[in-house]
């Protein structure tokens, strides 16, 4: 079954791509192929199996709070698009947080 | 004071809060970046706490002691095995494009918090408030908006400081069980001393240690829960309950007005007093929450969790019972209890100071002083030894109140270096109690006074404070009153 385009228009949306119709239309079905993909999972995973977050065995994995050198700032500020004060000078922020 | 007032009848305010707590860790959540508050912008940030390809995040054992400590301080059920989760949104304040959080599985679960308000006939009502959950995260980073009045709409640009995002957060989360705005600032009030009181915090509202936003919808009696919008920018207990207040009468007036109340996040305006709409709300499964691969999940076996139970402190209302129960009145020990000054209070206790007196000490001078001067007790450096030297002072006769004050503001001004026994030789502060130089000023005062002496001697009584404060005048307040008040009635009735 191919993904409704306006499933596919809000998952592009969700990621912040543009996508045009006929993009929208060529992704449908790919997408839904990836889908089915997964689903694969349903048939042989039965109800008494635990999802699977990853392949490890549960470990105790921790760090001590212990301080460790950061970054210098001028690496840090070296992947920004423009520096102000020195902070990431980023265009003005519209509503859109979580 | 309660919802009846607030709405008419037949209404119910309903309120749940989600309160925010940055812990007190030396290092970030997944990182070893430094916590260190005001540090220079952008000077504690690494490859992880900024998500750069390929960075593994690794959680910080103490954030997760601390969240179990706080989880049980709030009576909650600790899980044995929890994990973390993607919380995807794009924000330039947290550089991954996602936070990590917890979504099914939080750490903590079913707690509760007791609270005391005043009821309508002034006496003290205990309400209990759910607790749905406790779960980790992360801060995220600080921006500046950059030309307007740093609220967000209309920044031509933000600047983000990355230091501060990756600091541990935990959020806790209540059941909407509150129905007035004075239970929901108890709420927050007790939150608060339960976090001092563990010690994973110092919870200070201004600067962001703490930080609560409000869930408020209102409903008839009875009914299904209405639609709820969320308050943002509540930076004291105060605004809390302003804007609890004003936004329950503004959905009030919108349905009874024939609208509807649409799920939407509000922002609150401190000056103007008025909640206004920030955007209306993504649906949850917007997120995409999805398990974080790169992290494996956090286990807390029962013995783990029984070794940090043992570490559990009092907690502020067994705190405040025992207080009142040595005679401390209930408003004290409150604020002892809300400004972590028990210890110093104990310790005043343990050296000889009467408990309600060192309570008075505390809970009026010393915490108005250090208001004033924006100080922590810690960093005042008084000590319940000095505290109980004050009191001691004070009842041989050494000090009068009004000394007794100047000689606290002194020891603090030292930052406790100086003794208040120190302090009051340094500045003379010490009483006249040579009882020669008094007597002559008691019969100078007598002498110049007939009218008012006459007036006491016909049976006047309270006419003798006029005398009194005539010989403090002359001996510039050091004069002891007791022994005035002796010298003055010897000296009129003989
Ligand atoms: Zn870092």
């Amino acid at each position: 079954m191919a993904l409704p385009p306006d499933e596919v228009r809000h998952v592009a949306r969700l990621a912040r791509l543009a996508l045009t119709d006929d993009e929208v239309a060529e992704l449908a079905p790919q997408l839904s192929r990836i889908l089915a993909y997964a689903e694969h999972v349903g048939e042989v995973a039965a109800d008494d199996v635990e999802p699977t977050t990853h392949p490890f065995a549960p470990a105790d994995v921790t760090r001590p709070d212990e301080r460790r050198p950061s970054l210098s700032r001028d690496d840090v500020l070296a992947a920004a698009p423009q520096v102000e004060d020195h902070r990431f000078a980023v265009p003005r922020i519209v509503s859109q947080e979580g | 004071m309660t919802s009846q007032a607030l709405l008419d009848d037949g209404w119910e305010l309903v309120v749940g809060l989600e309160v925010h707590v940055e812990l007190q860790t030396n290092t970030k959540m997944w990182c070893g970046c430094s916590t260190v508050f005001g540090d220079e912008p952008n000077t504690n940030v690494c490859e992880v706490c900024t998500g750069q390809p390929g960075a593994l995040p690794v959680a910080n054992e103490q954030a997760v002691r601390d969240a179990i400590l706080l989880g049980l301080a709030l009576q909650g059920r600790i899980a044995e095995r929890c994990r973390f989760h993607r919380k995807n949104y794009f924000y330039p304040d947290l550089a991954k494009n996602y936070q990590i959080s917890q979504y099914d599985t939080p750490l903590v679960t079913d707690g509760e918090l007791v609270v005391e308000v005043t009821g309508d006939d002034g006496g003290v009502e205990r309400r209990r408030v759910g607790i749905e959950r406790l779960h980790m995260e992360e801060d995220t980073g600080k921006s500046l908006h950059v030309g307007d009045t740093g609220r967000l709409h209309g920044a031509d640009r933000s600047l983000i400081d990355y230091n501060r995002c990756g600091i541990p957060l935990l959020e806790v989360v209540s059941h909407p069980d509150i129905r007035d705005p004075e239970t929901a600032q108890a709420y927050l009030r007790e939150l608060q001393a339960v976090v001092v009181a563990t010690g994973v915090s110092d919870a200070r509202m201004e600067e962001g240690s703490i930080r609560c936003d409000a869930n408020v919808s209102v409903r008839r009696v009875g009914e299904e829960l209405g639609t709820r919008t969320e308050i943002k920018n509540l930076n004291s207990v105060r605004s809390l309950g302003r804007a609890v207040r004003y936004e329950a009468q503004r959905q009030l007036a919108v349905i009874q007005d024939g609208g509807v109340i649409r799920m939407e996040t509000r922002h609150w305006d401190e000056s103007r007093g008025v909640t206004e709409v920030l955007r209306v709300k993504e649906s949850v499964t917007d997120y995409r929450y999805f398990p974080d691969p790169d992290l494996v999940e956090v286990l807390s076996p029962p013995q783990r969790v029984e070794e940090i139970a043992r570490r559990l402190p009092e907690l502020p209302a067994a705190t405040r019972a025992r207080l009142t129960g040595l005679g401390v009145p209930r408003e004290q020990a409150a604020v002892l209890v809300a400004n972590a000054a028990v210890p110093v209070f104990d310790e005043a206790v343990a050296a000889g100071a009467e408990a309600t007196a060192a309570a008075n000490w505390l809970a009026g001078d010393v915490v108005g002083q250090l208001a004033a001067e924006d100080l922590s007790l810690a960093a005042s450096g008084l000590t319940g030894a000095h505290l109980a030297e004050l009191t001691r002072l004070i009842d041989d006769g050494t000090l009068s109140n009004t000394l007794a004050k100047e000689a606290l503001a002194g020891v603090i001004a030292s930052r406790g270096a100086s003794s208040p026994a120190a302090v009051a030789a340094e500045r003379g502060l010490e009483q006249v109690s040579d009882v020669g130089e008094l007597q002559r000023i008691v019969d100078d005062v007598v002498a110049a006074n007939p009218d008012t002496v006459a007036a006491i001697r016909s049976g006047n009584d309270k006419a003798i404070g006029a005398l009194v404060g005539q010989v403090m005048k002359a001996t510039k307040g050091q004069a002891d009153p007791r022994k005035t008040n002796e010298l003055l009635r010897t000296a009129i009735h003989g």
